[in-house]
């Protein structure tokens, strides 16, 4: 079983007060980038170099017909073997650092000489976003910073229910697997995403598809 | 809050009503959802628009926006005609039993009573019957079909599940699982807590909306226990310590009233304000008044205060009889060019009030505004500003930078009445200081003047304590924070004990009304310790009930009382109703567990037990409550704006008690087809109120860009309208651009039998900053308020929706 660190994000928990996406961006130096509105809370509309942590708001009517409102925190999974550093790598040998002792998937700045296609097209949660400038690949990093100086991601920290847990990955994976056995008693497609595949494990009550479309590999 | 955030997590049911808590109290929701996780509690939220609380709720069910009376009338006439109220403490701690007076009557949707000319009530038979020695009249078993549980009974026999539902638009399927499940919270062992806030507060009916709760929480012994109360989660970061420190016109801090013209000397005030009782067992609280206003007054006028001059009260300003000064009126008074100048700290009325035009069109007659802020906003620019003219504008303005919370150390008071102490983060920039700062400058000032150029009046201004300084002449937080807990002015001796002259008056029973103690606000009295400890600033975690209650952390007023009316969580004989959650027990002849509410024996003593609801004159809760306006039981009035001709209820549409405005720019309209569809505003989690301070956060404004306006899918097909596009929403006084957001979270009503569309816009947006994000939703709102408060009604007025 793999050691180093893990993070839950337990959907049935969020408000999608997005306190986790500012706080991303509050640690990590990253610029509040121009945005419209288009007719969802959604925003900015997608994932980029300079938002690493996004929201997503995904809406509909349940069978029952009461509406639903799923809120899905979007950032890098941290896969145990992560399918970016093979792409990125076979451009950039140094391109992705995996840290050994947590576990956290890092791109460097020399990751900016492989071809951002190919590297999306390598992530089955389609996070790898390249910066229009310098060509760097950028996600989020765990808060590698933050968690090998004995402080937890500040996503997790900014997080008023309780819906981000980060610490081991032996207590995370008991925590997910005790939390999906109790939340299938009352919505019996409660699911954990990957969680074999992944150190961000996403808990959801309902088919994964409807709160993103890359929601699970 | 009666109860606090914490106590949340002990509730079997928690209705979220008239709030969407998750959004805007986002840290209410981590005890929502720690009382489901822990004690399988069941999430209820009742609102028009589907929202991130909806999304965590067990049950949402929909109602039209202002019709929160009707809904929860239903309740009650469910609770009453199934029993499922709670007899006991109904019996003992509610006026249920008493006998209302034989010409008390209500008949068509009008209590006895009215006079249409002035739109008031003479409420001189909205009376209790009282014995020969003064004692109300009581029937324990109910029988009597004038007692007051009789009386509530026949009231709400009209509101049954299919007229609730044709008013309010929830399916009957809906209502009738709201009110089994929060019904079933009245028996010992389970607890109903409600949250609202805005939703409730914000409609010509409003103070009424929360006492239908407050009914449906006496009748099933919710009060005064953990997991239970009436929990109104208050604006952030201190808008319950605002209203505790009176930043309101119709009272003094503590709540005490504020003095009136015809109430000329200080023993004519406590006469008219301190309540009696024949009642032998009510504690009557507010006898104390006389000892918490010549304390006040000690504060604001020190040695000027004597028993000769009245302790100052002569120079305490008064408010005319029947004057209404709050907001609304002053902006009418204003716009009528009776207000010369406008001290404005904090806020941006050009954006928050109803009616903005009105609101913008009234500050271009004053000669002068002074405005306070972190930041420049729609308020202190508004001769700028769409449609205006400066060079026309003879309004000169002042705006002055002042420290941001974060700057500035003191107190903040949050919802759950707690005190915390905070300290300075950062220092402010340039010259910016903390509004405490400028006020002391400015009180030296007017001082100055008054002293070399005399004036009319200069007493008040000359004799008024304003020394808070520290050493080095800059605003001490301490200094006031002591005052207001009040000193010994003498040595006094109080019981075997004596404190002596300058020490801290450790709680509010020590007050005298000689003039030997002084106090700002005898409910933060006990704040700090005779030997003068902060307590506000105390950090300690320990909790012996295991109930949350934390008493060692900071301080909550009134004398660290974590829940109030905390007696009526016990029986006659001071043992809890329920053990698993004892926040009070009488053992061996002392209370054990929260600070109660009074320090005599429970009830069963005849001699010197009281009552539990310490602060009314007959020591019991008003199921009949004779004090508001507009009628002693609730009644389902439409909003001043609504879809129907007809009250379903009444012949009488709206609040027959609110204040019409008549200015040429107080246009309403009312089931009229040019503005066909309900309209309600609201805040984002992202923004703070009008967004003045959070717009300029690029992180905030990259979530919420810009403004929007909610609509169903069955609306945006109906006007040809895509997710996305532009729209122009406009009521009979004003129009606003935005962005159309089509959604399945709002839904058509049917109300009546026809189908009624609500839409929904935020009020975070202004035109200053950022250029294109859209003015304020409150364009379109009308100047309409409350009946008792003035609060505006910001929830429920008539649009239309079109594209651009």
């Amino acid at each position: 079983m793999a050691k180093g660190k893990s993070i839950m994000i337990d959907t049935s928990r969020c408000t999608a007060c997005r306190g986790c996406q500012v706080a991303c961006k509050q640690w990590n130096g990253l610029p509040g980038t121009k945005t419209k509105q288009v007719g969802t809370y959604q925003n900015p509309q997608d994932l980029s170099a300079q938002t690493w942590k996004l929201v997503r708001f995904a809406e509909g009517i349940k069978e029952n017909g009461k509406p639903y409102w799923y809120f899905f925190s979007d950032q890098c999974r941290h896969c145990l073997e992560p399918p970016c550093a093979d792409s990125i790598g076979g451009y950039a040998p140094d391109g992705v650092v995996k840290d050994e002792k947590t576990g956290a998937v890092v791109f460097t700045k020399k990751s900016k000489e492989a071809p951002l296609d190919e590297v999306r097209e390598a992530c089955p949660y389609n996070i790898p976003r390249q910066d229009e400038k310098t060509k760097e690949f950028a996600k989020c990093t765990m808060c590698l910073d933050r968690i090998s100086n004995n402080k937890i991601p500040a996503c997790v920290q900014s997080c008023p229910t309780g819906a981000l847990v980060f610490g081991e990955r032996d207590n995370i994976m008991g925590a997910v697997k005790s939390r999906v056995e109790e939340l299938k008693k009352t919505y019996p497609k409660a699911q954990a995403l990957n969680p074999d595949e992944v150190r961000v494990i996403y808990i959801v009550t309902d088919d994964p598809k409807k709160y993103h479309k890359n929601a699970v590999a | 809050m009666t109860n606090h955030y914490i106590d949340i997590r002990n509730a079997d049911v928690i209705l979220i009503m008239g709030s969407n808590a998750a959004e805007m109290h986002p840290i209410s929701f981590k005890w929502v959802l720690r009382a489901r996780e822990t004690r399988g509690a069941k999430i209820i939220h009742v609102d028009p628009r589907f929202t991130r609380t909806s999304a965590q709720a067990d049950y949402y069910v929909p109602l039209r926006s202002g019709t929160d009376i009707a809904f929860l009338g239903g309740m009650i006439k469910y609770i009453l005609d199934n029993k499922k109220y709670f007899e006991e403490y109904v019996r003992d701690y509610t006026n249920a039993s008493f006998i209302i007076d034989d010409k008390f009557s209500f008949n068509d949707g009008l209590f006895s009573g009215y006079d249409p000319a002035t739109r008031k009530y003479d409420k001189s038979t909205w009376t209790i019957k009282l014995d020969d020695k003064g004692i109300p009249q009581k029937d324990p078993t109910f029988e009597n079909p004038r007692c007051v549980l009789q009386m509530l009974k026949a009231h709400y026999s009209r509101y049954d599940l299919e007229k609730v539902s044709s008013i309010t638009g929830t399916p009957v399927e809906d209502l009738k699982t709201v009110y089994e499940l929060y019904a079933s919270t009245g028996v010992r062992d389970k607890a109903g807590t409600e949250l609202y806030a805005l939703g409730w507060t914000q409609h010509t009916v409003g103070v009424q909306n929360i006492r239908a709760m407050a009914i449906i929480q006496l009748l099933l012994g919710n009060m005064g226990i953990a997991g239970g109360g009436i929990n109104a989660l208050r604006g952030e970061p201190n808008v319950q310590g605002s209203t505790d420190q009176a930043i309101l016109s119709h009272i003094l801090p503590g709540y005490l009233k504020a003095p009136v013209a015809s109430l000329a000397t200080l023993e004519e005030y406590l006469k008219k304000n301190t309540p009696k009782t024949n009642e032998p067992q009510s504690a009557n609280w507010y006898q104390n008044t006389p000892k918490y206003m010549v304390s006040l007054l000690k504060a604001w006028y020190g040695d000027k205060a004597t028993k000769e001059n009245d302790f100052g009260y002569a120079y305490v300003p008064k408010l005319d009889d029947g004057q209404d000064a709050t907001l609304l009126n002053m902006i009418d008074k204003m716009y009528e060019g009776k207000v010369k100048g406008f001290t404005c700290i904090g806020q941006d009325p050009a954006c928050s009030l109803p009616n903005a035009n009105k609101v913008r069109e009234a500050f271009t007659k004053l000669d002068w505004m002074v405005h306070m802020n972190i930041f420049d906003n729609e308020t202190a620019s508004f001769w700028k500003g769409p449609g205006m003219n400066p060079k026309k504008i003879k309004t000169e303005v002042f705006l002055i930078p002042v420290a941001a919370n974060m700057e500035k150390e003191g107190s903040m008071s949050n919802s759950g009445r707690m005190l915390q102490w905070k300290y300075v983060a950062e220092k402010p920039p340039g010259d910016a200081l903390s509004t405490g700062d400028v006020l002391i400058r400015l009180m030296a000032k007017l001082k100055d003047m008054y002293k070399k150029n005399k004036g009319t009046f200069p007493d008040p201004i000359l004799n008024v304590v304003y020394n808070y300084t520290d050493q080095k002449g800059m605003f001490d937080a301490t200094a006031v924070a002591k005052v207001m807990n009040g000193y010994f002015l003498e040595d006094v001796t109080i019981g075997d004990k004596t404190y002596k002259k300058g020490q801290c008056v450790p709680g509010f029973a020590n007050l005298q009304a000689d003039g030997k103690t002084s106090c700002g606000i005898w409910i933060h009295s006990g704040s700090f310790t005779a030997d003068g400890t902060n307590l506000i600033a105390r950090r300690k975690k320990d909790d012996p009930t295991g109930l949350g209650l934390y008493p060692e952390w900071a301080w909550v007023w009134p004398v660290n009382r974590r829940i109030l009316y905390n007696r009526a969580s016990v029986d006659k004989d001071g043992q809890p109703f329920d053990p698993s959650r004892a926040i009070l027990k009488w053992v061996d002849g002392k209370w054990v567990g929260d600070v109660p509410d009074g320090p005599w024996p429970p009830l069963s003593d005849k001699e010197k037990g009281k009552l539990p609801f310490i602060m009314k004159p007959d020591g019991v809760a008003s199921l009949f409550g004779p004090g508001l306006v507009e009628g002693p039981f609730p009644e389902h009035y439409e909003p001043l704006e609504g879809p129907l001709s007809k009250n379903l209820m009444s012949s009488q549409l709206s609040n027959p008690a609110m204040k019409i405005f008549q200015k040429k720019c107080d246009v309403y309209s009312g089931c009229d087809p040019n503005f066909p569809f309900v309209c309600t505003t609201y805040s984002s989690t992202e923004h703070w109120c009008t967004g003045a301070e959070t717009r300029w956060q690029s992180w905030l404004t990259e979530a919420q860009p810009e403004a929007y306006v909610e609509i169903s899918k069955e609306l945006a097909e109906l006007r040809g309208i895509k997710n996305g596009e532009k729209v122009r929403v406009q009521s009979p006084r004003g129009k606003v651009e935005c962005v159309a957001m089509v959604t399945t979270r709002f839904r058509p009503f049917k109300i009546g039998g026809n189908t009624v569309h609500q839409v929904g816009m935020t009020f975070n947006y202004g035109w200053l900053f950022p250029k294109d994000c859209g003015d304020s939703a409150n364009l379109l709102t009308p100047t309409a308020g409350d009946a008792n408060t003035m609060t505006p009604e910001y929830k429920a007025f008539m649009v239309n929706v079109t594209k651009v």
